[in-house]
């Protein structure tokens, strides 16, 4: 059984060039936006935006800056699919398309998903979306098929600042563990790690290091499973359905409906 | 902030937003006349019939705009068969997967109750006449066929909470209230068709008195679930907020109100009604649409 793989994506010296992007769209054979017509943001660098059906891979630009613009700092910050160990999306995918890899990853299985979009709205980090191509739901696979044979993913060959890392998560952890102990070290207060531990999801297979909250970069800081709400709302709609049911044989039993 | 502002807007739309009413109307149809038949001392037999009768076409087009509604419709049968294997695919944890084999088993039940319905009154047609609620193998499957109604009319808010979006994950009270609003939606559209194809007026009236009950335990349920929202209620203080407030008095108060306020039992009106099932349509509305765009 191979080890559990994952990321640990080093925010501190990530550059925002995106050659993960571009390389996890060509290997993926991912389409372009709008059939390629360039849109633009309008107020930053970042035109990918989020994440999507068809950019399973995107570089955040976050600007913190003075309003005079004096005083300021860019983080960066390459997001993907952070492959739950406790994954929501696949809790409730209905066809059963979306399943656990022998590396512990999540993968969609495009070929059985039907594109009833449950996955989108289970995910908490808004990770999936459809890619219009395949009418199905899509996202990072980690690249399952590069694992297959012993291949790093296409994104993390391709960061050229080893913001991507990539291998056993066991091993991961402990380059972030020395990776924040320098940090640290070096006076950077805010540091902290993010997915890194069993809290959150138990752990993320795709866990960062970032140098503000987690908000601050576009992420949940306390993501959870859908499932939290399904045995109180099962309970209030049972409790509903007694009462409807106890409102209608009143309704109906005594003074009840009579042919005149 | 709510975690649940951090996640991705599922698409589900106008179809979706049909299928919750459709499918509360269809349960509740049949949960009504199933209720109304085993419970009134002498049922009106023109008004059981026609909740069975709207029950089968309405889940009929549940099944339509839920596969229209798929990226990949043509697949819609690996909700209930793995695509690979071909054994059963069910998840009892996905509300998703119970729904779709709830509405496959509801949508056989209000077949068989649909045929029933259409063989009373011919003799001709014995082996259906044993499918009549007043048959025993009859009773035993509309009394199955309301219990699945009932959980068709509410999972759906239970599907909405078990995600993590906004509005939706942040209570656990929209499957009562889908559930609650199904039932009232339907005993409006029984009151309105049994009005036109002449049910008696008592039949008529005891359904009124059933509305009217379901329309407060509604109230209650959407009040229980704005309170729960806490500080998320807030992203209702725009247009979606004033959908709300209609909604509330259009779709619940305003019934409420014409119902009390007519005295005489034998004066069907058709105003509360068609207020009611308006109301119900334009909840599921302000829940789907206002999510979709946080």
């Amino acid at each position: 059984m191979p080890e559990p793989m994952g990321f640990f994506t080093d925010t501190t010296v990530c550059i925002g060039c995106k050659a993960c992007e571009v390389a996890c769209k060509e290997w993926n054979q991912l389409p372009a936006r709008n059939g390629g017509i360039g849109t633009l943001s309008g107020d930053s660098y970042d035109n990918t935006l989020r994440l999507d059906g068809i950019h399973w891979r995107h570089v955040k630009f976050i600007e913190q800056f003075n309003p005079d613009r004096r005083d300021g700092r860019w983080l960066m910050m390459s997001d993907v699919c952070k492959h739950c160990v406790q994954a929501g999306c696949i809790e409730v995918c209905p066809t059963g398309a979306i399943i656990r890899t022998e590396f512990d990853t999540v993968v969609i299985q495009s070929d059985a998903c039907n594109g009833c979009r449950n996955c989108i709205a289970a995910c908490p980090f808004g990770v999936i979306d459809v890619n219009p191509a395949s009418g199905t739901a899509q996202k990072c696979t980690l690249c399952y098929d590069r694992m297959k044979v012993g291949l790093e993913p296409a994104c993390a060959k391709a960061c050229p600042t080893q913001s991507i890392n990539f291998g056993p998560i066991a091993d991961l952890k402990k380059l972030a563990q020395a990776r924040l102990g320098q940090l640290e070290k070096a006076g950077e207060t805010r540091a902290q790690l993010y997915g890194a531990d069993e809290k959150m999801l138990g752990g993320l297979n795709s866990f960062y290091l970032l140098v503000d909250k987690p908000e601050v970069y576009g992420l949940p800081p306390d993501p959870k499973l859908p499932s939290r709400n399904l045995k109180p709302s099962a309970l209030w709609s049972t409790l509903g359905a007694v009462a409807l049911a106890i409102l209608g044989v009143f309704s109906f039993r005594d003074r009840g409906a009579r042919d005149v | 902030m709510s975690s649940t502002f951090f996640t991705a807007s599922p698409h589900w739309r106008w179809l979706i937003t049909a299928y919750f009413f459709l499918g509360g109307l269809a349960g509740g149809s049949y949960f009504v006349a199933t209720i109304m038949h085993l419970f009134a001392k002498n049922p009106d037999r023109r008004m059981v019939r026609l909740g069975y009768l709207v029950a089968f076409p309405l889940v009929c087009l549940c099944g339509f705009v839920l596969t229209m509604d798929l990226g990949r419709p043509e697949r819609f049968w690996h909700m209930l068969v793995q695509s690979e294997t071909f054994r059963p695919m069910i998840k009892t944890y996905s509300p998703m997967s119970s729904g779709a084999w709830v509405i496959l088993l509801f949508s056989g039940c209000a077949f068989l109750s649909f045929l029933a319905a259409l063989a009373e009154g011919r003799p001709d047609w014995p082996i259906l006449r044993r499918l009549d609620p007043t048959a025993r193998a009859g009773r035993l499957l509309t009394v199955i066929g309301a219990l699945l109604g009932l959980y068709l009319a509410g999972y759906t808010g239970v599907l909405l909470s078990v995600t993590n979006r906004p509005i939706w994950a942040d209570t656990s009270f929209l499957g009562l209230t889908f559930l609650v609003s199904g039932a009232s939606t339907s005993a409006a559209l029984l009151i309105l068709l049994g009005s036109w194809v002449g049910a008696s007026p008592r039949s008529v009236h005891s359904l009124e008195r059933f509305d009217r009950s379901a329309l407060i335990l509604e109230a209650l349920a959407l009040a229980a679930l704005i309170t729960s929202l806490g500080q998320v209620a807030a992203v209702w203080l725009n247009g979606w907020g004033l959908l709300l407030a209609a909604m509330v008095l259009g779709g619940i108060a305003l019934p409420l109100v014409l119902a009390w306020r007519r005295p005489a039992p034998d004066r069907p009106g058709w105003i509360g009604p068609v207020l009611v099932l308006f109301g119900g349509l334009l909840l599921r509305v302000i829940i789907v649409f206002s999510s979709d765009g946080l």
